[in-house]
């Protein structure tokens, strides 16, 4: 059995920056597992630039970005390891993972990080009918073909979801050649961003069809067509509104799935809402020790706030660790008003000296509206904005001082004002 | 050269009979129109043993039913097969359907089905606690059980492969010719010469016995459709619950899984088409609010994937089993459904005796092993059992299926096996690699390239179920 | 003439409606700031690229390295840009920041390596 101050789960850009902040912060022994054969995670297939704008200043590439962090975890003498499967956590953070040279590991940690990143919603979760034609893929397997193995997936192409990598698809299948017949959204929204919108489609002449499924796939062999339809309010196909589209391939990118099943062992519990643990402000779950971040958490759009996130939980683990964490503990959850989906963290220790930022995504989308960020029923910050999108991440600061005045009997809320 | 026995289709009646002939000195041949065996009926039904209650007495379907159950244990221990003794109930939701337990009772008395009870609601709701509260009463049968119907077919044509069966695939039979006295087969893979032949070609059994200008097989194909639900629910109910028959057959059923899942299904719909697999949703949601009925917490919001199975039922409603009228070395075995699976090992058995009975001297295939060895499953075995498998070959701690653990071990065992995977379902189905929660969103590619490095070809060579379904085009440049 | 645009300079996406003739752009409407203007005056002028794709290696351990032009390029040259990266090969190793076609058909950008391959 091996022995560590810290295990850090996954290392993509979360697990990367995790481990970094805790090795500033002074933790000694930190071991990175990594299931992929490189660090990076999902970094390294996503070569579309637009990375970095916020925590760089610079439009980076997926592989570049990923690049600065793996550089610098090489600059320490924090330990990786790739090609390794963590396969269970122990409720006393005795991790079990496995590979092809080590076989068995068993690691005894003080802190665990997760960032074991999402998966992709598969078509199994859709109410599609029709074949089990070949042709039917996510858009990220299509990334991973496409810009990793250097194969075409596809030649006339449907995508599902406007989510930003179905967009990032539909440009990067467009330059490769393909044709890109039609983006459907079920949403009468994209949840993309409105950059990914005008440069991946409108530049490529390539439609969007808003509250618009796929509910059926043609062919036996390989993909020949799907059956596309309007939906109503209710997201119901709209019987006559059927159209066939020939194509012989149909990306899926339906949304993101935190992969929690490693958290859900260890008993640790999940929001509803984010598919991810329930954290406090440095991202530790109700599992003493174990924290959470990136998009295992809840979902992200930008890689920045990964990163941001991630130093954060970094911070905790590391306090947790060296045994610098507040003395006193009191938990006071974050709530969920008017117009919000979900808040991260969910619940915040009052006793901790810091601002505290929470993350949100609204429900739907709203205009001229304004954040009212609410604490004891006192308004704190009541910030306008133009537009608010569930695709974009927001945020809103609890002030140091408006904590400091907070006890267990305490209140946070934040909602939309329209 | 003639072999002694051609058996059309390798679904489980082929693929087990194949297995049977096996163990005698005979030159038998296995052919498969598709690039798998178990590509019908058999990779995509129920997976239930059944007790046997629900067949009218004294036709094939009882008969062989509760003889194939009582040993399909046996079989399946044999073949590295999993299979649960789980039971099954026929709940009953009204007083007029209680009546109907009672004659499937006493049906099944006569049909000689061990160990049955009549529960009342109480009993139910003891031994099931999911159950929806308006159940009245349950037709329990503990010898029912489940299986995986492909890993059976599978693990059959590989024993029979490996005991000197030769399977050949991608192998359609298009023509018969028995003028010589022998059959000439005409094959996509060309002529195929045999003394018996043994018609196990599910939806297409009809069309294979006209070919020797035997009519008496008549399939109507009927459709079923399913939805495979997370193994977060897959213990929402133990037994395989039904509900009470109807004209079309035993209705939409929920039931565990031998891999742990929960399924629901089927409906019954009569199709034209005798290949169409595609689902639809007038089907879909039918399954969804009939299996409601059963269990109110079953929801497909838990669903990871739905598919449609086909069923070839015989218009005389009953197996059609036995030597050809036109020509006793043509053996049709057809017709074959509900309850095909569990009739399966003493249909094989019985095809075998109809064979080896007409050779004189048949000698006993000295070299047999009816003795398969599955493939490793690292997801099933001990700490130990994985560390020593670590050991001999790393490829076993290197997992490619994230959602259920599956090794690049076990996926280049299931390539190299007898009759082997060739394609990505194939692989799927000999390891579950791809059939979790990501639907092979991580693992596919991952699955191309092993299957590509083993078959030592370009990975967009590689197909999802052979013939046109390649997965990639041509190389970005 | 008349163009309707949606901004990207931040997320909002307001709709702009852009006149212009051959002698430049004669009014901007429908923006709610100064970057959406200029957003719009050189989406009409010279709207501009950046190019994210790949390049094929040989000897590497896969079989393509991800390349981005390093400033953006003419709109209009981004299909015959892809035309020229796509016939060309390098050998492996590929360093990250590693130019691969430098000023690329004249625009002035370099097409550069994002990842070691």
């Amino acid at each position: 059995m091996l022995n560590y101050d810290l295990v850090v789960v996954g290392g993509g850009p979360a697990g990367m920056a995790a481990a970094l902040k805790a090795k500033e912060c002074g933790v000694e022994k930190i071991i990175i597992l990594e299931r992929a054969q490189t660090l990076g995670g999902i970094l390294e297939q996503c070569i579309h630039t637009g990375f970095g704008l916020h925590y760089f200043g610079e439009e980076l590439s997926g592989p570049e970005y990923a690049d600065r962090f793996i550089v610098e975890v090489e600059k320490t003498d924090i330990d990786v390891k790739c090609d390794t499967m963590v396969l269970d956590i122990s409720e006393c953070n005795l991790v079990t993972a496995v590979n092809k040279i080590d076989g068995f590991l068993k690691i005894q940690a003080k802190a665990v990080v997760l960032a074991m990143g999402c998966r992709e919603r598969p078509r199994g979760a859709l109410e599609m009918a029709g074949t089990r034609a070949s042709g039917i893929m996510t858009a990220g397997t299509a990334q991973k073909y496409v810009n990793l193995d250097g194969y075409m997936p596809g030649k006339k192409v449907v995508i599902l979801g406007s989510g930003d990598i179905g967009l990032i698809m539909a440009r990067r299948m467009t330059l490769e050649g393909a044709e890109v017949k039609v983006v459907c959204e079920i949403m009468p929204y994209s949840g993309g961003l409105t950059r990914n919108i005008v440069q991946c489609l409108d530049d490529f002449g390539i439609p969007l069809r808003l509250s618009t499924t796929v509910i059926e796939t043609h062919g036996t062999q390989r993909l020949e067509g799907v059956t596309i339809a309007k939906v109503d309010d209710r997201l119901q196909p709209i019987p006559g509104t059927e159209e066939y589209i020939e194509c012989d391939t149909l990306m899926l990118s339906v949304g993101l799935i935190p992969e929690n099943e490693l958290t859900k062992n260890v008993g640790i519990a999940i929001d509803r809402v984010t598919n991810g643990a329930v954290v406090d402000e440095m991202r530790q779950t109700d599992h003493q020790g174990i924290f959470a971040c990136g998009n295992v958490l809840h979902v992200h759009d930008l890689v920045d706030y990964v990163t941001l996130e991630s130093q954060l939980a970094g911070q905790g683990a590391a306090e947790y660790i060296l045994g610098t964490a507040p003395k006193e503990t009191v938990y006071v959850n974050t709530v969920t008003g008017n117009g919000v989906r979900y808040l991260v963290p969910q619940r915040v220790n009052v006793k901790n000296p810091n601002d505290v930022k929470l993350y949100f995504r609204v429900g739907r989308i709203f205009k001229n509206a304004r954040v009212v960020l609410e604490c004891d029923g006192k308004t704190i910050s009541s910030k306008k904005k133009v537009k608010l999108a569930p695709g974009e991440m927001e945020n809103v600061v609890i002030p140091a001082d408006v904590l400091a005045a907070m006890d267990e009997n305490s209140s946070i809320t934040v909602r939309v004002e329209e | 050269m003639i072999y002694d026995v051609a058996i059309i289709g390798a679904g489980v009646i082929g693929a087990l009979t194949a297995r049977e002939l096996s163990r005698y000195k005979l030159r038998t041949v296995l052919l498969e129109a598709e690039n798998d065996v178990a590509m019908g009926a058999s990779k995509a039904n129920s997976g239930i043993v059944h007790a046997g209650f629900d067949a009218v007495p004294g036709t094939l379907k009882a008969n062989f039913n509760v003889k194939g159950a009582a040993i399909m244990k046996e079989f399946c221990e044999e073949l590295d097969v999993p299979y649960k003794n789980n039971g099954s109930l026929v709940v009953a939701f009204c007083e007029d359907e209680i009546k109907t337990l009672k004659e499937l009772y006493e049906r099944g008395i006569k049909n000689g089905v061990p160990d049955m009870e009549l529960l009342d609601r109480e009993q139910l709701l003891a031994i099931e606690p999911n159950i929806a509260e308006e159940a009245c009463g349950a037709l329990l049968a503990k010898s029912a059980g489940i299986v995986c119907p492909y890993e059976l077919t599978i693990a059959a044509a590989e024993n029979a492969v490996a005991n000197g069966v030769e399977l050949i695939r991608n192998c359609a039979v298009t023509g018969i010719d028995c003028s010589d006295g022998v059959f000439h087969l005409s094959t996509t893979q060309g002529e195929i010469v045999s003394s018996y032949v043994i018609n196990a070609a599910g939806t297409h059994s009809d069309e294979i016995a006209r070919m020797i200008g035997d009519d008496s097989v008549h399939i109507k194909v009927r459709s079923g459709e399913y939805f495979v639900l997370d193994k977060a629910v897959g213990n929402l109910v133990s037994h395989t619950v039904f509900q009470c028959p109807t004209e079309l057959g035993k209705g939409v059923l929920v039931t565990p899984t031998v891999d742990g899942n929960l399924l629901i299904g089927p409906t019954a719909a009569e199709t034209e088409d005798r290949d169409n697999t595609a689902t639809t949703l007038d089907g879909l949601k039918a399954v969804k609010t009939l299996a409601t009925k059963s269990c109110k917490l079953v929801s497909t919001r838990n669903a990871i994937t739905s598919f449609c199975g086909l069923r070839a039922h015989d218009t005389s409603q009953d197996f059609v089993l036995g030597p050809s009228k036109i020509n006793e070395k043509f053996i049709n075995a057809a017709g074959i459904e509900s309850p095909g699976l569990s009739s399966a090992p003493a249909i094989a058995k019985y095809l075998s005796y109809l064979v080896t009975n007409a050779f004189d001297d048949l000698e006993a295939n000295e070299s047999f092993n009816g003795k398969r060895e599955g493939i490793f499953h690292f997801r099933n075995a001990t700490d130990e059992e994985r560390a020593a498998a670590i050991a001999r070959n790393p490829a076993y701690g290197r997992i490619i299926c994230r959602c259920e653990t599956i090794t690049e071990g076990e996926i280049v065992d299931a390539i190299r096996a007898p009759g082997g995977a060739r394609d990505v379902d194939g692989v799927k189905r000999r390891t579950r690699a791809g059939m979790g929660r990501c639907q092979g969103g991580f693992c596919g590619s991952k699955v191309v390239e092993i299957l590509a490095r083993e078959l030592g070809v370009e990975m967009n060579e590689i197909t999802k179920f052979g013939k046109g379904s390649r997965i990639l085009f041509d190389k970005t440049k | 003439m008349k163009r309707d645009l949606t901004c990207v300079a931040c997320p909002l996406g307001c709709a702009i409606t852009v006149e212009y003739d051959e002698t430049g752009v004669l009014s901007v409407t429908g923006n709610t700031c100064k970057r959406g203007d200029a957003y719009a005056r050189s989406e009409i002028v010279n709207p501009t690229r950046s190019l994210a794709t790949s390049v094929k290696v040989n000897g590497g351990i896969y079989p393509v390295v991800p390349v981005k032009s390093n400033k953006p390029i003419p709109k209009s040259m981004i299909f015959d840009c892809m035309k020229a990266i796509n016939s060309v090969t390098v050998e492996a190793p590929v360093k990250l920041g590693q130019v691969i076609i430098p000023n690329i058909l004249g625009t002035g950008a370099d097409i550069v390596a994002t990842n070691h391959d």
